[in-house]
Order: structure tokens, then C-alpha cells, then sequence
């Protein structure tokens, strides 16, 4: 009956879709303009992409043709480490300043503000990863043609990389260890991606069709950016109230 | 008759095999404060957060207007302020940025009111300098100008969650808060504090000794 009262009487169904709409592009705008103010943190995941793939030739072999086999790999792993490495730091700032568990008191889902979260995460690492990958594969010798798909496979696979370790990341961003566990959490759920994406890569350079690849790379994009918000959401409850 | 904001009804919380407080039963009624006391490590913030629901670790049950608080939980965090322990606040960011975020992450929360709630609480001129470059007692004062952006109209059936709110405050900037407090609830508001120091508040408060209730 009190519940009815007040600024509750109404549309309270239509009130909550703007509040999760608006805590959307909130939670977005602030954790990207706070990685603006700490560019160099951006830079990290990069130099790593950039620093495996550069030493790679000089340890295994210059010569053109044997680098262009290896190249789908090589930037794929590369790219999906560089990824990895940056979910460590994802939730543990706002965990440690207590921002975290003022988001997580802001809606009862908090789906839409762990998906923000999980976005932005990709424009600043996965989406800077897939634009500078070209500039590498010309370095490993990667035949032209392919190099369009390289980048379409990175800009739909590294997004659900991003998704799933934000899982992980919420997961254990309670722990003083978390990192290593974070790795050992999401590399088997990364494999499929790195399976797909790779393999559209090397089909490229052989000439062959990718569609089918990018069909499924998409499906599981579709499917974890729809399911892994509330395992976000749901581990960053967890990990808040203990 | 106020309205019974809150009914807590044989709470038990155990922490390291240590029990906290069983059979804690309190109510609270719109318009009242709520001070709790104890030792340190008495149970007061494990209190605090299985209040605010950052803390599940416990049995019993808490109603929020006669409603199981898990049944009306998006009602209630937008009822709810919470200050923690926390600085909650970005460094990187300026009080401007950290408020407004606030603001359209908690809809109780007013945004046109951010210019007067950092002038509230002494920030006036700091608006746009990064957190990172304020005092540890001005960066709490961002936090606390929370309180000063809390909509009018959203006061009555709201609750305040207060954990030692006056933390590294000065004098004067815990009056103008304690002043806050007095107007917020008598314009309906209730609030849930802890802290050490003596309340001035020329209001009637409730006390809540969880020394008594544990073991």
C-alpha cells in the first residue's frame, strides 16, 4: 500500500528502463573518459601486441613465406593475450575506491551498467588491438587479401573476449591474487574464439570462404553479450558483498 | 503515526565464527535517526551493509515499508543513500564528473543541485580540479555532498545509511552535516549512523548499542 505512494505511483516499469538506459551511458562515459585521463594505461595492451609480434620473427624466422603461415595464429594469440592481460584491472579500482558497491546499490539487475562496463573495456583494448593489426600482419608478411578479414574476425571475436573476462575479472576482484586465476578462469572459454577467429584468417590467405566463420564468430558475440552481463552482474554482487 | 520504514527482525550475523549480534531486533519509523554504537568490531558496518544489502551473510529477515526488502529491491537502493568506509570518488575525476555519475546512477539524486552541494560542503572553486589533487578530508567532502543532492521530494519513505560519516571532517563541516541531517529528517527522512563522536543534533536519537547483542 505505501509502495503505491508518492513518486512511485505511476509508470514505475517505463522509469526503470530510462534509469538503466541512463546508468548505461553513464557507467560508458566515465569509464571511458577515465581511461583517457590515464592514457597510458591504454598503451599497455598494445605494446604488448606490438612487442610478442615484433621479437616473433627474430626468434623463430624472417623468412617471408614461412612468417605468412604462421601469421593468423600469431597475431590471434598475441591479440587475445594483450586482451587478457588488461582484465586485471578492470573492476579493481572501483572495487578498491568503493565506487563498485555504489554502482552495484544503484539498480537491482545492474545488467545494463556491466555491460557498460564490458564495452568500454573492448573500445579501449580489443577495438585499438583489431585497428592496429593490420600494420603487424603486413610485418609477419600476411597476404593482403587477408588482412580485411583480420580485422573483421578481431572486431567480432574480441568483443566476446572482453565479455567473458569481464566474468572472471568480477569474479575474483575480491582476491589478492585474482590474476593468475582470472587467466586459468577464461582461457578455456577463449579457445573457441581463438579457434574461429584464427581459422577465418588462415582460410583467407588460402582463398577460401570465411563466412561461415564470422557467422559463428557473430553467434557466440550475440550470445555473450546477451548472457554474460548478468554473470557480470551477478559475480560483481558477489564479490561486493564479502 | 510515521511510517515503519524499517522492521529488522531476528538478525543474526556471525563473522569468523565470532557471533556479531542474534536476535537483533530494531524498528525504524520515517523522521527518526538511528545512531549505532559499539566497540570496535562490534558488528556496526557488518550491520550497515547487511542493511543496505552489500552483505548476505546473515539470517533474519528486513523490511522496508512493511515489504520483504529482497521482494522490493529496486525501490529500496533508490530510497537508499549509502556512505561507506570508501572515499567513493575517481581520482582521475573531477567532483563535477564523480557527482554527476552519481547522479545518473542513483535517480534520487539530483543533478541540478551539484553546483550547491559542492558550495555545502566547502568546495566551492574545486569543482573542476581532479580529485587526485584535493585533501583526504576534501575528497570525503565530495563524497558527503551526496547528502546536499538527495531530491526534496524523494525525502519522505528515504532512508540515509551513514558509516562514520564525519571522518576526518573539521569542526565546521560537521555542524553544516549535522544541520543537514536535522533538516533532512524533519522533512521525512530517517537515517542510520555510526560514529564516535558526541551528536549534536537537536533531534530526538535513537540509540542502538550492538555491544549488548553479541557475543
Amino acid at each position: 500500500m505505501l509502495l503505491n505512494q508518492g513518486i512511485y505511483s505511476g509508470n514505475r516499469d517505463g522509469f526503470e528502463v530510462v534509469h538503466m538506459i541512463r546508468a548505461f551511458w553513464a557507467e560508458l562515459n566515465r569509464d571511458l573518459l577515465l581511461a583517457f585521463r590515464r592514457r597510458g594505461d591504454l598503451l599497455n595492451p598494445l605494446l604488448f601486441f606490438v612487442m610478442v609480434v615484433v621479437l616473433f620473427p627474430l626468434g623463430v624466422s624472417p623468412a617471408a613465406d614461412f612468417l605468412a603461415q604462421l601469421a593468423p595464429g600469431v597475431l590471434w594469440v598475441c591479440a587475445l593475450l594483450a586482451a587478457l592481460l588488461s582484465l586485471d584491472n578492470l573492476f579493481k579500482s572501483d572495487y578498491e575506491d568503493g565506487t563498485l558497491e555504489q554502482l552495484v546499490l544503484s539498480s537491482e539487475s545492474n545488467y545494463m551498467t556491466a555491460m557498460a562496463k564490458a564495452i568500454a573495456h573492448w573500445l579501449t583494448t580489443g577495438l585499438l588491438l583489431a585497428l592496429m593489426a593490420p600494420l603487424l600482419a603486413l610485418m609477419l608478411f600476411l597476404p593482403t587479401e587477408a588482412i580485411p578479414v583480420l580485422v573483421i574476425s578481431l572486431l567480432l571475436g574480441t568483443p566476446t573476449l572482453s565479455l567473458i573476462g569481464a566474468i572472471a575479472a568480477a569474479l575474483t576482484v575480491g582476491l589478492k591474487k585474482g590474476g593468475v586465476l582470472i587467466s586459468l578462469l577464461v582461457i578455456p572459454l577463449y579457445i573457441p574464439v581463438l579457434i574461429f577467429g584464427a581459422s577465418a584468417v588462415q582460410n583467407a590467405t588460402l582463398g577460401l570462404p570465411v563466412a561461415a566463420h564470422f557467422a559463428i564468430l557473430g553467434a557466440m558475440l550475440i550470445m555473450s553479450l546477451v548472457l554474460a552481463p548478468f554473470a557480470i552482474a551477478a559475480s560483481l554482487r558477489m564479490s561486493v558483498s564479502s | 503515526m510515521a511510517a515503519l520504514l524499517l522492521k529488522v527482525n531476528e538478525l543474526f550475523c556471525e563473522r569468523d565464527e565470532r557471533i556479531l549480534f542474534e536476535n537483533l531486533n530494531f524498528d525504524l519509523h520515517a523522521g527518526k535517526i538511528l545512531h549505532v554504537k559499539g566497540k570496535n568490531g562490534s558488528g556496526k558496518t557488518s550491520l550497515l551493509r547487511i542493511l543496505c544489502g552489500l552483505y548476505q551473510e546473515y539470517e533474519g529477515q528486513i523490511d522496508f515499508l512493511e515489504e520483504n526488502v529482497q521482494e522490493v529491491r529496486d525501490l529500496y537502493n533508490q530510497s537508499l543513500l549509502f556512505i561507506g568506509h570508501h572515499v567513493s570518488v575517481k581520482q582521475a575525476l573531477t567532483p563535477r564528473e564523480n557527482l554527476n555519475w552519481y547522479a545518473k546512477i542513483h535517480p534520487q539524486l539530483d543533478a541540478s543541485l551539484i553546483e550547491s552541494a559542492l558550495s555545502s560542503v566547502g568546495l566551492q572553486n574545486y569543482e573542476d580540479v581532479l580529485c587526485q589533487n584535493l585533501s583526504a578530508g576534501q575528497k570525503r567532502r565530495v563524497n558527503l555532498a551526496r547528502l546536499f543532492m538527495f531530491a526534496k521530494e524523494r525525502f519522505t519513505n528515504s532512508l540515509w545509511i551513514l558509516d562514520e560519516p564525519f571522518t576526518a571532517i573539521d569542526v565546521d563541516g560537521v555542524e553544516k552535516l549535522e544541520r543537514r541531517i536535522l533538516y533532512y529528517i524533519e522533512n521525512g527522512g530517517s537515517v542510520i549512523l555510526t560514529t564516535h563522536q558526541p551528536l549534536q543534533i537537536g533531534a530526538v536519537v535513537e540509540q542502538l548499542n550492538l555491544d549488548d547483542w553479541g557475543t
